[in-house]
């Protein structure tokens, strides 16, 4: 698993790459939560999953624990280009009433 | 086509891609599609993390992996000898969790139901649990399409 990050302004663009599972979540908590901690200012921080090939529960754990993060800081959480698989757990789950999908 | 097969692996997250992608090759002579497939790997995945996390608490075990394919049908059972669970149907609840400040989601019976055509659970308090899971392959698809 890996995150690039990419910064205009006051958005915040994370890009994941992998496999989302629970093997790889604990590292991948710690790549996010530095990122964002490097970030305090970040109004809008998008959460790019384009590359992201497998995701289940776990990963829907993290990206509302993120959400919690990046509320704290003030800012708003957004995700875009889940691929199909991603987005019917993300759908099932109802994390698009609280992170929107852009 | 009719087939069996049985593996067994230690209840370790590393293992979670093993199993999911081993049930998903061993379904590929029904020629799933990719969201057929991907929905069989995710309840897979589910299952096997409720054993490592819940079931073992990230002290390992046993995780045992049954597939058997009927006709059209793969049906998956995946068990473990671990703590069980204490109340089944509370924990089918969505949003439900024991592991309330871990970041865990509660949503893994949900999807496991959701994506699969079938889904059933045993569990002994003490003793371990069952998950049981089918989905017929093609079930949704158009005579012609």
């Amino acid at each position: 698993m890996k995150i690039t990050s990419r910064v205009a302004g006051e958005k915040l663009w994370l890009y994941l790459e992998g496999e989302m599972d629970e093997c790889t979540v604990a590292e991948m908590r710690r790549a996010a939560d530095g990122i964002l901690d490097e970030h305090p200012l970040a109004r809008q921080v998008v959460f790019n999953l384009a590359g992201v090939r497998f995701m289940d529960s776990t990963g829907i754990g993290f990206l509302i624990g993120r959400y919690k993060k990046i509320q704290r800081f003030g800012g708003k959480m957004y995700l875009e280009n889940p691929n199909v698989s991603a987005d019917k757990v993300l759908a099932v789950s109802g994390v698009y009433s609280l992170i929107p999908k852009l | 086509m009719n087939n069996h097969m049985r593996l067994e692996c230690e209840a370790i997250s590393e293992n979670e891609i093993f199993a999911r992608n081993a049930v998903a090759l061993f379904v590929l002579p029904l020629e799933p599609d990719l969201t057929e497939l991907s929905d069989i790997k995710t309840a897979v995945s589910e299952a096997v993390t409720n054993c490592i996390v819940h079931a073992y608490g990230g002290q390992g075990g046993t995780i045992a992996i049954e597939c058997s394919l009927e006709e059209r049908t793969i049906h998956i059972k995946i068990a473990d000898n671990g703590k069980g669970i204490a109340d089944v149907e509370e924990a089918m609840q969505p949003f439900f969790t024991t592991l309330p400040g871990e970041e865990r989601s509660g949503m893994g019976f949900t999807i496991m139901q959701t994506f699969m055509s079938d889904f059933k659970v045993e569990s002994v308090l003490g003793k371990g649990t069952t998950v049981f899971m089918s989905k017929t392959i093609g079930a949704g698809k158009k005579e012609n399409a």
